[in-house]
């Protein structure tokens, strides 16, 4: 017998510190597997964020970067500008991305930079504790929200892949889960894409994935990958949005 | 014949920048406004960013892909990019950031001033670290400095300011262009360190994150002895009459240029006038300070702000007493005569 | 035929590649590993066809799968 399944090379033999059951681990995988098939592990740039992926450099078998926090798609734009023949690529989670970075994501994208995003969308901040996100869902308890996340105070959860769809410099959003193993294939098929088009110099290309986080949602493994499928989804429908 | 903020982008352009973030703010926007220009025809990368802040993490992103990396701003502006000066100190990445310095606090007006002392030579962002500071005084100068600033940039991997302020930035003078100037051209400099793809080594990671226990402890303390060597070794300044002086002015930048007509026109009456110019801001120049430590002489240390740079002449004068002070701000620019006056009140 | 090797001590106990295992073949295990979590174990009962399903889900790549 050989083997058929195994690590990528493209991912350090190393244990995560990342929770049971948590997305991140999974995503980290994909990408290392996208980076072994298109080989160019030699050529690939990561820009890391703050939050539960801040040592994701531990993980990774290729050059990485730590950005501060929300900035990531600056230093990123940099590196590539300076770098082009590198593939350049931004990991951020909800609050990186979408609260304290939205305005570095939003120029960045307006810009039209040609870069890969993967934005894993999980709904809480994970690192300080499961705090609200601009993603928590309407009546979603939080460590900020205790009574359920309310409207007229805290506001809606955000479609930043929507509203990044409306600049002309974006070329590519996915918005994809890891709710069932089908869709982590159709995750890895839409990282793929992703960086793809960054090495045919098409331009801007996010994945937003949906991820579960178990430790914070308070509920098992199984059951985020429910929750996801059954609610996170519906809020954040799946599928190609530019 | 060419202003200070041109001066200034001619003299990083010279030392090999190929890299400029930034964002318009009175009164540095000519330097700007001149990258735009230069840097496609030198093959160079010019971004106006959204902002200060993302301008300042650009620069730690070019600086991290192995680029001669600068941005500039004035005063608020800075104030954005502290975080990101931080950041780039942590990661020991060579960056230059000039700050053409504006009336404060708050969003102040565009008159000079030099009420951003603190901040870049106590480090304004968090953290113990320090940026190295240099302060010309004249157009050419500040060219000379600029390539001086990414020359200690590159060398000790730190990020390097050079404060200037309005007056100096608008003020038009010659430039004359030395070409057996000595700073090497840190161009030259390879960077293992840097990230570019690894191929043909192992991965390189550029970050300020330590969590593991003692990491973080460790990294402060190279800096702390880094930091000691760049102060043994690099202090700068210009002194002027300092052997007969009874007094001495301590000035640097627009000041020290106002204070040479005081210190003239003093010496004209026969009063014995010295000056102390900082060149350098951090590395401090005790020195200078060193040479009259045992006689009686005084010092008049004039700011265009309230008493920045007096504290570090406090620190490094053995006798307090005899240290004045002479300042205004918010705008306002001391003059010779008001220096003069001063002079003869103290004496 | 085929089979597949779990890293006992990294695996979490997480029980996401139980949920999708067609054959019913993972359970946890009564004993701990070195962190003190029940980690899965494989009971090859033969009828394993090497669909990689568990390792596709699990997040600590854990499984190694040989056909």
């Amino acid at each position: 017998m050989n083997k058929v399944y195994s690590r990528p090379k493209a991912l350090k033999d190393v244990s995560t510190h990342y929770c049971p059951g948590c997305g991140h681990g999974i995503v980290h995988r994909l990408i290392a597997e996208v980076v072994d098939e298109l080989s160019i592990r030699e050529r690939v740039i990561a820009v890391a964020p703050v939050g539960c992926a801040v040592i994701a450099y531990d993980y990774w078998a290729f050059d990485c970067s730590e950005a501060a926090h929300g900035r990531a798609l600056a230093v990123a734009t940099a590196i590539k500008r300076v770098r082009p023949e590198t593939i350049v690529f931004t990991y951020q989670g909800d609050g990186d991305l979408a609260a304290i970075g939205t305005n570095e994501t939003i120029h960045a994208a307006n810009r039209g930079e040609n870069l890969t995003v993967i934005f894993i969308n999980n709904a809480v901040y994970g690192m300080t504790g499961g705090q609200m996100a601009p993603t928590t869902l309407i009546g979603q308890k939080t460590a900020t929200t205790p009574l359920g996340r309310d409207a007229q105070l805290q506001g809606y959860p955000l479609k930043v892949s929507e509203l990044l769809a409306q600049l002309p410099g974006v070329k590519y959003i996915q918005r994809t889960s890891l709710q069932s193993v089908q869709d982590i294939l159709k995750t890895k098929q839409a990282i793929k894409e992703a960086f793809q088009n960054q090495m045919n110099g098409l331009g801007f290309s996010l994945v937003e994935i949906l991820s579960p986080c178990p430790t914070y949602w308070g509920l098992s493994p199984l059951k985020a990958l429910e929750w996801i499928k059954d609610v996170l989804s519906k809020e954040f429908p799946l599928g190609r949005i530019k | 014949m060419i202003t200070g903020n041109e001066a200034i982008a001619e003299g990083a352009l010279d030392a090999g920048c190929r890299f400029y973030a930034g964002y318009p703010i009175t009164p540095q926007n000519e330097l700007p406004a001149y990258m735009s220009r230069r840097m496609p025809q030198l093959g160079g990368i010019f971004i106006q960013a959204e902002s200060e802040l993302a301008a300042i993490n650009m620069v730690f992103g070019a600086s991290a892909a192995g680029a001669l990396a600068m941005t500039s701003s004035s005063s608020p502006g800075i104030s954005l990019k502290q975080e990101g000066i931080s950041y780039i100190a942590g990661a020991r990445l060579p960056a230059v950031i000039v700050n053409i310095m504006r009336g404060g606090p708050g969003l102040g007006n565009i008159w000079p001033a030099q009420s951003d002392y603190f901040q870049a030579t106590k480090s304004g962002g968090h953290g113990d670290y320090h940026c190295l500071v240099l302060a010309p005084s004249t157009v050419q100068e500040a060219y000379e400095l600029v390539k001086l600033a990414f020359y200690l940039a590159e060398k000790y991997r730190n990020p390097a300011i050079l404060l200037a302020d309005g007056m100096l930035g608008q003020m038009m003078e010659p430039l004359v262009k030395n070409p057996k100037s000595k700073i090497p051209n840190p161009k030259d400099r390879r960077k293992e360190w840097a990230l570019t793809g690894c191929k043909g080594r192992a991965p390189n990671i550029v970050k300020s994150f330590y969590m593991r226990e003692g990491d973080l402890e460790k990294l402060n303390l190279a800096l702390q002895k880094h930091y000691q060597l760049i102060q043994a070794k690099e202090e700068r300044y210009e002194g002027l009459f300092l052997k007969d002086a009874q007094i001495i002015l301590v000035a640097y930048g627009t000041m020290a240029r106002i204070s040479k007509v005081a210190l003239h026109t003093l010496r004209q009456e026969g009063i014995k006038v010295g000056l102390i110019r900082p060149i350098a801001l951090w590395p401090f120049p005790k020195k200078a300070f060193a040479a009259k430590s045992s006689s009686k002489v005084r010092y008049l240390v004039v700011e265009m702000s309230y008493g920045q740079m007096l504290e570090d002449v406090l620190l490094t004068v053995r006798d307090k007493e005899q240290v004045e002070f002479l300042g205004r701000a918010g705008g306002g620019v001391p003059s010779a005569e008001e220096i003069i006056k001063k002079v003869k009140k103290i004496l | 035929m085929a089979k597949i090797d779990i890293n006992k001590e990294r695996c979490k106990g997480c029980l996401l590649c139980i949920s999708v295992c067609p054959k019913a073949m993972l359970k946890k295990s009564k004993q701990l590993n070195k962190r003190g979590l029940n980690f899965v174990e494989f009971q090859d009962t033969g009828s394993c066809v090497g669909c990689s399903l568990c390792a596709v889900i699990c997040p600590d790549c854990c499984i190694e799968v040989y056909k």
